[in-house]
Parts: C-alpha cells; sequence; structure tokens
C-alpha cells in the first residue's frame, strides 16, 4: 500500500527532474564540451588581446601596492589586474561548467548561454583596444576595462567604506520601508474606517517621488543619514502598503467562514488567513518598493550624503575620474542585481505553495 | 425518541434582497428537531433555502424570526461544536494537507496539546503519503477528504456539510459517500447534509428532509428505514427514490429540474 501511495505520489508531485525526459533534446558530454569551449572562447580572446595587441596609445600604466584580504600582498599595474579579473571569470564559468555536467536541465541552461557569453568576452576584448590600446575612445569619458579596474586598485579601501555606507542606508530604509507598509497595509485592509482616513492621504502622497522631501528631510532629520533613511522608507513604504491593502481586501469570504467554523478569533483571521492570502501582492509591492529604493538611495547620496557609492560617484565626477563612475556603476549592478535575487528567492520560498498555480 | 432532540429548528424566517432588490424569503417558517446521532439530509432544488438553513445552524447567518438552538442553547456564532463543509475550494491554499487539517486546532488555540491527532485524522481519511502536498496538487475529491477531517478534528457535536460531493464524478463521489458513512458510525457525530443528489440522501440518511422553493419550506420529512449497508439497486431503494423524484417535481412543477437521477 505504501509503495503504491508514493508512486501517485510522484505522479501528482512531479519533481523537477521528470519534465527533462519528455524533451527530446538531450545535451550529450561532446555537445557540452564544445559549447563550454565556446563560453571561454571570447574571453580567452580578451585576454589574447591584452597581451598581444599592441600598446599604441600613450598611456602610463602605473604599478600598484595591493594587498588582497591581507593575504597576498603584490604589486600590480591595471593590464595585469585587468587579466586576473578575465581569467576569474573564466574560472567561474568553468566551476559553473562543472556543475552542470551532471544535470541534463542546467547542462540545456548553460548551452543557451554559451552564445551571450561569448559576445561578452569579445565585446570585452574590442572596448580594450579601442579604450586602451589605441585611445580611439573620447578621454577622459569612456576609459577602458582595464582603466576602470584602476579604481578599486588605488583606493579599494575608501570604496569598500563607501559600499558599506550604501548598505547600512539601504538596509535601514528598506526594512524599515516595508514593514511600516504592511503594517498600514493591514490596518487599511481591514478597518473600514482606516480605509477611509488613511487612504486618501496614501494614494495623494504615494505618487510624489520621495526625493522631492529632500529639503525637509535634511532640515527636520539631525543627521544627513536619518534624512536618507526617511526618503527611502517614505519610497518604499507606498508601494507596500497599497498591495498589501488591496491584498488584505481581495481575501475570499470563505476563508473567513471557515476559520471562523473552526473556532478562530479575529488574530486568527488577520495573520493566518488574511496576511498569507495577501502574501503575493504584498512580494509584488516588496518589488516595486525595492527599485524604488535603488533611486532614491543613489539620489539622495548624490545630493547630500557624506558616503555611499552616490557620494563616490558625484565626487569622482567633480575631478573629471571617470573611470571610477564606471567602477561605482559596475559594483552598484553587482550588487543590487545580489539584493533583488536575494528578494527573489525570499518570495518564492514564501510563496512556494503558488507553484504550479502561477505560471 | 423520547430524549430531547439535539438541535431544535423553530419557526424560522429568514429573508433577504437580492441584487434586483427584490425580497427573496429564503425560509418561511421552518421547524425541524434533529436528534443526537441522527444523519438528517436536506435535499430540494436550488434556492428552496437548504444552504440558507445550514448556514443559520452553523451561526454564519442569523434568522429574521425564530429560533435555532443546539443542546438547549441557542445559536448566535460560529462554533467548532458545529463543524461545516464547504461545497469546493475551501482549504486554504497557502498550507499543507497536514496544515489544512492542523488549523482547526490551530484556530482554537489547542494545536500544541493535540498535535498527534493530526496524523491520526490523516491516517483516518486515507491521505498518508499526502502530508505535504498542497490543495492544488490533490484531486478534487481528496481535497473534500481534508476539508472533512479539518472539521471533525475539533469533535464537533454536529457536522454540517453543505453540498461537500456536488462538484465530484460519480465513482469518486461513491467513495467518499462510504468514507463519510465510517466516520459517522466511528465518531457517533450527529450529520446534517445538504444535497441536490437524490440516491446520496437515500444512501447516507436516517430521514430525509424534503424542502420546496418561494418561499422556502419543509414539504415533507421522510424516514429511511433500510438496513445499511444500502443497495443503490435494491426495490425499496427505486421505490423511494421515485418517491423522492416525485414530491420533488411536484414541489417545483413550474421550474426546470435541476437534480440529478
Amino acid at each position: 500500500m505504501d509503495i503504491k501511495l508514493s508512486t501517485v505520489v510522484g505522479q501528482i508531485l512531479p519533481k523537477e527532474k521528470a519534465k527533462h525526459h519528455l524533451g527530446k533534446n538531450i545535451i550529450s558530454d561532446k555537445q557540452f564540451i564544445l559549447y563550454a569551449l565556446f563560453t571561454i572562447a571570447g574571453l580567452i580572446a580578451a585576454i589574447f588581446v591584452n597581451h598581444f595587441f599592441p600598446q599604441i596609445a600613450d598611456v602610463k600604466i602605473k604599478k600598484y601596492d595591493v594587498n588582497f584580504l591581507g593575504l597576498f600582498p603584490a604589486k600590480l599595474n591595471i593590464t595585469e589586474a585587468y587579466s586576473i579579473v578575465l581569467w576569474l571569470i573564466i574560472l567561474i564559468y568553468a566551476g559553473v561548467g562543472v556543475y552542470s555536467w551532471f544535470d541534463n536541465d542546467r547542462r540545456k541552461k548553460f548551452v543557451k548561454r554559451a552564445p551571450f557569453r561569448f559576445a561578452c568576452g569579445i565585446a570585452l576584448a574590442v572596448w580594450d583596444i579601442l579604450g586602451t590600446k589605441t585611445l580611439i575612445l573620447p578621454q577622459p569619458f569612456f576609459p577602458g576595462p582595464s582603466r576602470i579596474l584602476e579604481a578599486p586598485l588605488m583606493e579599494g579601501g575608501y570604496i569598500f567604506e563607501n559600499i558599506l555606507y550604501s548598505l547600512r542606508l539601504f538596509t535601514a530604509g528598506f526594512v524599515s520601508g516595508v514593514v511600516l507598509g504592511i503594517v498600514t497595509g493591514v490596518l487599511i485592509g481591514w478597518f473600514p474606517k482606516v480605509y477611509y482616513w488613511v487612504s486618501p492621504v496614501l494614494k495623494i502622497t504615494g505618487v510624489i517621488p520621495a526625493v522631492a522631501w529632500m529639503p525637509f528631510a535634511l532640515t527636520l532629520f539631525p543627521t544627513p543619514f536619518l534624512a536618507a533613511v526617511f526618503l527611502i522608507v517614505i519610497c518604499a513604504w507606498f508601494p507596500v502598503a497599497y498591495l498589501t491593502a488591496q491584498g488584505i481586501s481581495s481575501t475570499q469570504k470563505v476563508y473567513y467562514e471557515v476559520a471562523k467554523t473552526l473556532g478562530a478569533r479575529t488574530p486568527y483571521l488577520v495573520f493566518r488567513v488574511a496576511i498569507p492570502n495577501a502574501l503575493p501582492q504584498i512580494f509584488t509591492g516588496i518589488s516595486t518598493a525595492n527599485a524604488f529604493a535603488f533611486t532614491t538611495l543613489v539620489i539622495s547620496e548624490m545630493m547630500g550624503q557624506p558616503g555611499g557609492l552616490g557620494y563616490y560617484i558625484n565626487a569622482s565626477r567633480v575631478w573629471s575620474a571617470y573611470y571610477k563612475v564606471f567602477a561605482a556603476i559596475i559594483i552598484m549592478a553587482i550588487l543590487f542585481s545580489l539584493i533583488m535575487r536575494g528578494i527573489g528567492m525570499i518570495q518564492s520560498w514564501m510563496l512556494r505553495w503558488q507553484r504550479g498555480i502561477v505560471k | 425518541m423520547s430524549e430531547p432532540a439535539l438541535i431544535e429548528i423553530k419557526n424560522v424566517f429568514r429573508t433577504y434582497i437580492d441584487t434586483n432588490d427584490n425580497k427573496v424569503e429564503a425560509l418561511n417558517d421552518v421547524s425541524l428537531s434533529i436528534q443526537k446521532g441522527e444523519f438528517v439530509s436536506i435535499i430540494g432544488s436550488s434556492g428552496c433555502g437548504k444552504t440558507t438553513l445550514l448556514r443559520l445552524l452553523a451561526g454564519l447567518d442569523a434568522p429574521n424570526m425564530g429560533s435555532l438552538t443546539i443542546d438547549g442553547h441557542e445559536i448566535k456564532n460560529p462554533d467548532p461544536e458545529r463543524g461545516y463543509v464547504f461545497q469546493q475550494g475551501s482549504l486554504f491554499p497557502w498550507l499543507t494537507v497536514e496544515k489544512n487539517i492542523a488549523s482547526g486546532l490551530k484556530a482554537r488555540g489547542v494545536y500544541k496539546k493535540q498535535k498527534a491527532d493530526v496524523a491520526q485524522y490523516i491516517e483516518l481519511i486515507g491521505l498518508k503519503g499526502f502530508e505535504k502536498a498542497y490543495p492544488h496538487q490533490i484531486s478534487g475529491g481528496m481535497a473534500q477528504r481534508v476539508a472533512i477531517a479539518r472539521a471533525l478534528i475539533n469533535r464537533p457535536t454536529a457536522l454540517l456539510l453543505d453540498e461537500p460531493m456536488g462538484a465530484l464524478d460519480s465513482f469518486t463521489r461513491a467513495d467518499l459517500q462510504d468514507k463519510l458513512l465510517e466516520l459517522w458510525k466511528e465518531y457517533k457525530t450527529t450529520m446534517i447534509l445538504v444535497t441536490h443528489d437524490v440516491d446520496e440522501a437515500i444512501y447516507l440518511s436516517d430521514r430525509i428532509v424534503i424542502m420546496t422553493p418561494r418561499p422556502g419550506k419543509i414539504s415533507e420529512i421522510l424516514d429511511v428505514k433500510l438496513p445499511r449497508p444500502r443497495n443503490r439497486a435494491d426495490v425499496e431503494f427505486s421505490v423511494l427514490r421515485s418517491k423522492i423524484l416525485e414530491k420533488l417535481h411536484l414541489a417545483s412543477a413550474k421550474q426546470a429540474p435541476e437534480y440529478e437521477i
């Protein structure tokens, strides 16, 4: 009986793996190795260009003392640093390739991405030629890839401090904004009186870009840090509150009735029925708030903070150090993608019950 | 029948205004008493007020006039002593089978004490191995069994069932009917079942209450004295079926019949 049941379970709860037996494209070992080579070929080309393409333009290549993690003291110039980075990317792709080797679904994904990764390598090679080797691109606005690495080589510690400042600001503002938004949203969605009084205010103030409050924030709060936290809080608060309220009030009557016949009182109805039901919308609100918060974070750092990546961009711009601006932008791209990825992972875990209902 | 009845419904009226501003008399002077441990079916075409009556018994709705009592006290609010099984799609989609059943205990705040019951009820409804499945991953019949277990885990005096098998195919339905009888025998819960399926009513009940619409009232109460387990192909079964169908035809002669044969 047990065996039978578990087979049934297997049919009803298909494991991810079950899918690829239906699909006919199974990637053979040979194919996969070829694609792996294709993936890194672009980067190899970039390394090749970096080593063997003659340095036509007159670019001063300084050596810097670096001490990575305090473990590997070394003297590096930007060309060497650039090729180390290229090798690191190759290593990462190789790692991903090894990881993908054992599963056909992962193999497919890896193969699918190969042309793009190849193109990235080629783009780096071209950029290197135009931006460093020949200086065809107008300087100092469009520095080459190795030149951008000069920023972390020169002042890595300082950049790191600014990253930490941004992260602190973002975390403080975003987390309190989301919490405040959920609380407001639940109150609006649950109590008609609160809906009547608060939701018009929310609708009117919510559409104002948070940074418009900057002059007030800077005078009202004792420190610029708190002022920026305030701005991020209000920009995250609006979408979360709005969508939470929507989710709460869209709860089907039958769920409340079920809970009541089971003996539930109001706290159960709010926390175990209404909020779980609103969770998909709450997460839509959080994703929107996340995008707003990045914008507000960078703008407020550029306009009146003693630190942060936005501040770093602004300070570098003043000195026409565009390579530092690019460095900060690349760091932001990586950092913000990671944060979004993290939120996405929390979301898909919390909404795991939806898998299979929503596509 | 000398004992006082468990549930007393006395001269209940319930009127509501529909979306077209018409006054609808859902229940007109309805009286009924139900003994402890009895299996009663309420049957009738749609609009006869059978679901309204069940909702009043659950305490999800209140009568305009008349009284409903259980064990001598008046029914005012929903209470786990009266379990309710809804038509369909009433499981919390964000909870697994196991947690949906446990929600009966959690809602009352007794989960910690009676945790062990959950596994027992899963076993009882034959869903072992499906504990971690979400409602959309199981069939309609399984979902209704979970809904029944969720209500039963609170050990109700009476279980109110609102067409719990209405949306199921006939094989699943027959299966669930047997399960229901099994649970009824085991827990001696008073069962009140709203249905529009004549066979289902005869197969399960001690008594069948036939209701008629516009205004909703009880037209007849029939005792079913067939020995259990009942055979749907039995002659007496068929006789009773024709009798009820005839009553229902008479009861709603003006409109197209909606029950299934």
